[in-house]
């Protein structure tokens, strides 16, 4: 999960990281009440969880509360890639001396963690990797033995941070790390980490993605979800545990195992090429055990989605056999009812297939048509998609 | 032959009371594999009865290796215990720990696969999150359903289960030396890489199929090792071309992030190493199909 900046703040505020004060607010007049809180120029910042939010005109400085007003009421509502912003922050302007870059992140390719740094800050870590990677210092660090004083010291070291900065940033990064371990991070990014004119080490920005599997450990990440960015039909299937993402097409999709719905999702695109373009309309993983009671919630969860013209049903019978598959098809159908209308291509294979297709063949329900292979389903499924378009 | 395990590894559960565990071990045991015990240490020295196959109960990993000779760990243990489940089981110096549970929280993994490191990598570590592995008609260590192919010259190495399961399928008539998932977590123990080259290394298996996600540069890093190393015939499959930027599809490893990890990056990059790589999976194991039939 994906923090916004403010909620990133306040993680770092917790960890002793220090931070400029600041404050969220979802109208112009309350961001004009914190700008008065203030007394000073303020900066407000669109909350959005994407890069780029300065040059889309999601940053803007004001000197009083009435420019705060405007500034917030000219930026709540843009879409900055395809993000609203239902949010800004209100912070006090500050000067800069100097701008630092600085991150903890999990390095996959060497099942471990890493620390990037650099002195040279404020902007694209990505570019500076691309155009000057000797200004980006990545160090490996232990998941055992961790960061302290002496490896936060080889950091600074080896990104050359200047000497007058050398231990507040040494600190920082200790305090980054105690963030990163202790809320179960995958990323914690400071850009910028900035020198104000004071000589002071200060975290002006800040991103951090949570690691969802930690969540029996961290009950009070669930606070942290955004209700009113997460898509209803994405909040609706979360909350009956189901693994689903809505996508923009119109095929509806429901296999077993995270593999082979990605794969489902890719043929429906091959075949839809031929069928006025349709697309995959979700990803959702009903998991290895497709009970009657899940293929009913998964099925109810498609059906609600207007977009959906037709929906493909992907099984592949290994630890869950088919007839227990095709006995879950029916009892959702008998389930829901009136409910659902739209049509349903079922392919099974694996475990016990003929029962599968037997008891399909016998329950004879008019909205489902079994195909005998996945490529052959897909075609069938963006057909019937592309008919109803 | 295969790879990893075969018909004289023997296996522990840890989780085997549990209620995956209990319905896995039955699974095991039915397509033959010689488990010897599980581990629970608040049952110890009890035993367990699987449709008259009794199993001892162990307290630990290394009273159940001292007692059985056991070399091959299969671990179900809920995510909030599998850290130290997995910890015990490198302490305990048994040569292959496969680990089913899905859920494990990446900082646990990265911690239990440092510390296999800092040991000196004697235990082989596979998963988490993945369904283990099966060489058909000698052992089945994980939840692969052992009835879809039988043995054969085909290695099979996936991020996915199912994927797993659907290639096997396709391919029965051919049969396969070892199929391996590795599992979708960001972080996992045996690679891609580890698997292409024991199956290189394994005079049984004549061909692999490769199958592959979006997320990380797992099958990058694969292709560039193929070109090199490979010299069997490699057929691979990447799932999750449609997939959105910054969504996770199901497994928590398979994300594109930015420009990094997509699915048509990583077909390029297996393409250029000179594997042929299917659009879906049926054409995937067709391309395999055609290389099993010039091998003959």
């Amino acid at each position: 999960m994906d923090l916004y900046e403010y909620q990133a703040k306040d993680l770092f505020a917790a960890h002793d990281v220090p931070v400029l004060p600041g404050d969220v607010a979802s109208t112009p007049a309350e961001a004009k009440a914190i700008a008065e809180r203030f007394g000073q120029t303020v900066v407000v910042k669109a909350q959005v969880k994407t890069g780029g939010r300065g040059k889309a005109g999601g940053v803007k400085l004001a000197e009083t509360p009435d420019e705060t007003e405007v500034k917030a009421e000219a930026i709540l509502g843009l879409d900055i890639k395809g993000h609203i912003v239902h949010r800004v922050l209100v912070t006090p302007a500050s000067d800069i001396a100097e701008e630092y870059y600085f991150s903890f992140l999990l390095d996959r390719a060497n099942r471990t963690f890493l620390a990037m740094a650099s002195v040279e800050g404020g902007m694209d870590i990505e570019e500076v990797a691309a155009t000057k990677p000797e200004a980006l210092a990545k160090v490996p660090v232990d998941a055992i033995t961790g960061v302290d004083r002496a490896k936060a010291d080889e950091i600074v070291a080896a990104a050359k941070f200047p000497a007058e900065v050398a231990d507040q940033v040494a600190d920082v990064i200790v305090k980054l790390w105690e963030t990163f371990v202790s809320e179960d991070a995958t990323l914690v990014e400071v850009n910028p980490l900035v020198r104000d004119p004071e000589g002071k080490v200060v975290a002006l920005d800040g991103k951090v993605t949570l690691d969802e599997n930690a969540g029996f450990r961290h009950p009070e990440h669930e606070a942290l979800v955004d209700k009113q960015a997460e898509d209803p039909l994405e909040a609706k299937a979360k909350a009956k545990g189901l693994n689903y993402v809505k996508l923009d097409g119109q095929v509806g999709i429901i296999g077993n195992g995270a593999g082979l719905v990605m794969s489902t999702l890719d043929v429906v695109a091959y075949a839809g090429e031929k069928h006025k373009g349709v697309k995959p309309a979700n990803f959702l993983d009903i998991g290895g055990g497709a009970s009657a009671e899940v293929m009913a919630n998964g099925l109810e969860i498609i059906l609600h989605d207007p977009d959906v013209r037709s929906v493909f049903v992907n099984v592949f019978g290994g630890i869950t056999a088919c007839d227990a598959v095709a006995n879950g098809i029916v009892a959702a159908l008998g389930i829901l009812g009136d409910e659902a209308t739209k049509p349903l291509v079922v392919r099974l294979d694996g475990n016990n297939v003929e029962e599968g297709r037997r008891i399909l063949a016998e329950a004879d329900h008019p909205l489902v048509t079994v195909v005998d292979t996945m490529d052959n389903a897909a075609d069938k499924a963006a057909e019937l998609a592309a008919a109803g378009v | 032959m295969a790879i990893f395990i075969t018909k004289d590894s023997k296996v522990i559960v840890q989780g085997m009371t549990g209620a995956e565990g209990t319905k896995h071990t039955k699974r095991m045991l039915a397509s033959g594999t010689n488990i010897v015990g599980g581990v629970n240490p608040r049952k110890a020295g009890e035993k367990v009865d699987f449709d008259g196959n009794v199993l001892p109960v162990f307290g630990s990993v290394s009273e159940a290796i001292e007692a059985t000779g056991a070399d091959v760990t299969v671990i179900f243990v809920p995510p909030a215990f599998a850290k130290a489940a997995v910890i015990e089981a490198i302490d305990s110096g048994i040569g292959l720990a496969v680990v089913i549970t899905e859920g494990i929280p990446v900082h646990d993994t990265a911690a239990f696969w440092a510390h296999a490191v800092a040991t000196g990598n004697k235990t082989r570590i596979i998963g988490p999150n993945c369904p283990g592995l099966i060489s058909p008609g000698q052992s089945n260590a994980g939840i692969i359903p052992a009835n879809i192919s039988g043995a054969g010259k085909i290695g099979l190495v996936s991020k996915s289960g199912t994927l797993t399961y659907q290639m096997m399928y396709e391919l029965r008539d051919f049969g396969f030396s070892t199929a391996i998932g590795i599992g979708g977590d960001p972080i996992i123990g045996t690679t891609h890489i580890d698997a292409l080259a024991a199956f290189e290394a394994d005079p049984e298996t004549a061909a692999i199929v490769m199958i592959g996600e979006i997320g990380g540069d797992a099958e990058e890093r694969a292709a560039a090792y193929i070109k090199e190393n490979v010299t069997k015939p490699v057929v691979g499959y990447v799932a999750g071309f449609t997939a959105p930027e910054g969504k996770t599809m199901g497994h928590a490893g398979a994300i594109v992030s930015g420009s990094a990890g997509t699915a048509q990056a990583k077909k390029e990059a297996l393409e250029a190493a000179g594997v042929k790589v299917g659009k879906t999976p049926s054409e995937t194991a067709g391309l395999m199909r055609e290389i099993m039939q010039s091998i003959g």
